[in-house]
């Protein structure tokens, strides 16, 4: 072992770097959170012993239940909405004329070249009472008076599925890709039709990417916390929101990390289910 | 005795204002083998998708059994496809690959899995039923893309030049199979190939395309023998093209004056007149190398020569500097006969197996057909 670190530096500069990132930047880093979620709240120094379970007993608390499902159900909105729109969007994409589709993928990425708060902002000018929707919409005279847009629930949805759309639509658009068009044909010269072929053969092999895309647009939609503070106002907290409370303002950090640590959870369950589709379609193994 | 099964008149397709196929019409048998024959971009993938319904053509009819389909869609045509490279369902077993098409017509599923296994004991995968395409070597894809689509008893199987992904030993292997399910199945087959060897094999009837047009339609022997044109000649086997001048017409003969030899002919079928130059065609094969003390034939030099096992190949320049290819098998007599490079000879070969076409107007095949018509050597 140690010659062949001698004989090969590069290789255990390598190695070295990789396993030191993920030592020094991911584990200990998730290990320090484990820690806090375990350990008791202290004004003073923020967190102390003794070891307790005290912080996730505390998310059972109707109140912050309350939060996590109703943050749970915004995110699965924001993500059925980007699955709806992203569906028949990286469809079409991927049907587009190659060079084509080169300048739209573009352009779906030019926006991530803005600051995603940024960007909210600018949607908040949209959305406000005398923003550009409510006089457009009222210079058309489909209403009378400004609408309350702005700190709805729809406005924070609005936000989510605007900030998450590419990231349903890029792993979407990547499946389709990879969809042969002779295997349609092969479906359709079997004997099935329209309905039958996308039912059978189009929804399992683009099911993938459906699971990448919901991964990575359900977890941020819990997450996103800048959202609701921007245009939800207060009824509207993220499970983000919470947690980014518990650290900054209530100076709670057992409870702000065990929260974290459920999220966590939540994403690697959908992790292995991905994983799971995938070996199902034996894209691993072959 | 042999009935239409399906016929195709004035077909005409066009992409991108670029004629793919050309007023095109063709019947075929009911029970038949019939190979479309013809270098990329001939038009035969084309025909065969038209044939499918995965193309529509910009004009001209598709019968089937005197009902007219050229607008049916694909899923109600009574035809199936094995496609190039299987086109297989990736997430779905060996099983329910082929059960795929019975599942569609809502068949019961006892009558499913008996037909299902029928079908794969027919392509000996009865063990592979429960495995995923992925985990089959290409070969024997091949054949759950057989058994998916003859599962359902088609009127007529389209195989879009299904051998050509697999080795040569594994695709004459599976050329023998195809031939005996097709006559096990008594089903028709439409197959499409750029290898004219895969196609004199195992063809009933050749329709040689090319630029969208039918060259030639004949049994493999007539296509080989009696080639329609210098295209067909050329891009199936190997042709020696010598040039030749007629010197006398009498009734059905004719003479011919090839490198001053002069040949008795019997007239073709085209025009001839006196002093029109010809195209004498001869097969490797037919071609005789003599000594050079012969009386006979043409004195040349060996220039190349290739040992292919059971034949001698070689070729030889002729004094104007033609050259001549020959194909000789070896004979118990003299197993170790062999020629060295530049090793003088005679050329000549037996009278009357010569093939006369008339001089077109376009003569030499474009770049392209030439490396098509080596690529289907191969």
């Amino acid at each position: 072992m140690m010659q062949s670190i001698k004989q090969q530096p590069f290789r255990a500069a390598v190695l070295v770097l990789v396993w030191g990132w993920l030592l020094f930047l991911v584990l200990a880093p998730n290990m320090l959170v484990v820690g806090a979620s375990v350990m008791t709240r202290d004004p003073s120094t923020f967190i102390s012993l003794p070891l307790n379970f005290d912080a996730y007993r505390q998310l059972f608390n109707p109140l912050y239940l309350d939060v996590f499902l109703h943050s749970l159900y915004m995110a699965v909105l924001t993500t059925l909405i980007c699955l709806l729109i992203g569906y028949p969007f990286a469809w079409a994409l991927s049907r587009v004329e190659k060079r084509r589709q080169m300048l739209l993928i573009f352009l779906l990425i030019v926006p991530f070249w803005t600051n995603s708060l940024v960007r909210t902002y600018a949607l908040k000018l949209i959305l406000a009472t005398n923003g550009l929707l409510n006089s457009a919409l009222m210079s058309l005279g489909v209403i009378d008076e400004p609408a309350q847009l702005l700190y709805t629930e729809g406005a924070v949805i609005v936000g989510l599925v605007y900030l998450l759309l590419p990231f349903m639509i890029l792993p979407l658009y990547s499946v389709f890709e990879d969809l042969r068009q002779d295997v349609l044909l092969a479906s359709h010269d079997l004997g099935a039709g329209r309905f039958a072929t996308f039912k059978n053969i189009i929804v399992p092999l683009t099911l993938p990417g459906v699971l990448a895309g919901v991964m990575l647009v359900l977890l941020p939609a819990m997450g996103l916390f800048f959202v609701p503070d921007i245009l939800g106002g207060s009824r509207n907290l993220l499970v983000g929101n919470v947690i980014k409370n518990q650290f900054l303002d209530a100076r709670n950090w057992p409870f702000g990390a065990a929260a974290s640590i459920v999220l966590t959870l939540t994403m690697a369950l959908l992790l292995f289910a991905h994983r799971l589709s995938k070996r199902r379609l034996g894209e691993e193994g072959a | 005795m042999t009935k239409t099964l399906l016929s195709l008149s004035g077909i005409s397709k066009q992409f991108d204002g670029k004629a793919v196929l050309d007023e095109l019409s063709l019947t075929i048998d009911d029970g038949e083998f019939i190979t479309l024959l013809g270098p990329s971009g001939c038009g035969k993938t084309t025909l065969l998708r038209m044939m499918a319904g995965f193309e529509l053509p910009d004009r001209g009819t598709v019968t089937l059994s005197d009902a007219d389909i050229t607008q049916t869609l694909p899923e109600h045509r009574p035809l199936n496809t094995v496609f190039q490279n299987y086109a297989l369902f990736p997430h779905m077993s060996v099983f329910d690959n082929v059960a795929y098409g019975l599942k569609m017509e809502k068949r019961p599923k006892a009558e499913i899995r008996e037909r299902v296994e029928e079908a794969l004991a027919m392509v000996q995968l009865e063990d592979f039923a429960g495995r995923k395409p992925h985990q089959l070597s290409g070969g024997q894809q091949q054949r759950v893309a057989i058994a998916r689509a003859v599962v359902k008893r088609p009127k007529m199987l389209l195989l879009d030049e299904p051998l050509s992904a697999l080795d040569y030993k594994l695709r004459r292997t599976m050329q023998v199979e195809l031939k005996r399910l097709q006559r096990e199945l008594g089903i028709t087959f439409v197959f499409v190939t750029h290898d004219q060897e895969e196609a004199l094999s195992m063809s009933d009837r050749i329709v040689v395309l090319k630029d969208g047009c039918i060259q030639q339609l004949g049994t493999p022997r007539e296509v080989y023998e009696r080639p329609a044109n210098v295209f067909t000649a050329r891009f199936v086997g190997q042709t020696n093209f010598f040039p030749g001048r007629v010197t006398r017409i009498e009734g059905e003969r004719i003479s011919v004056d090839v490198f001053g030899l002069r040949r008795e002919l019997s007239k073709p079928s085209f025009r001839v007149v006196m002093n029109q130059p010809l195209h004498v065609l001869l097969r490797p094969e037919d071609i005789r190398v003599l000594a050079p003390d012969d009386t006979e034939g043409v004195a040349g030099k060996i220039v190349e020569r290739n040992y292919k096992g059971s034949t001698l190949d070689s070729v030889i320049e002729l004094e104007d500097g033609s050259h001549v290819m020959a194909s000789e098998f070896f004979d118990e007599d003299d197993p170790t006969f062999d020629y060295s490079i530049g090793e003088r000879v005679r050329v000549s070969w037996v009278d009357g197996w010569e093939w006369l076409l008339a001089e077109e107007g376009n003569e030499p095949l474009t770049d392209e057909e030439e490396l098509a018509a080596d690529d289907a050597e191969h």
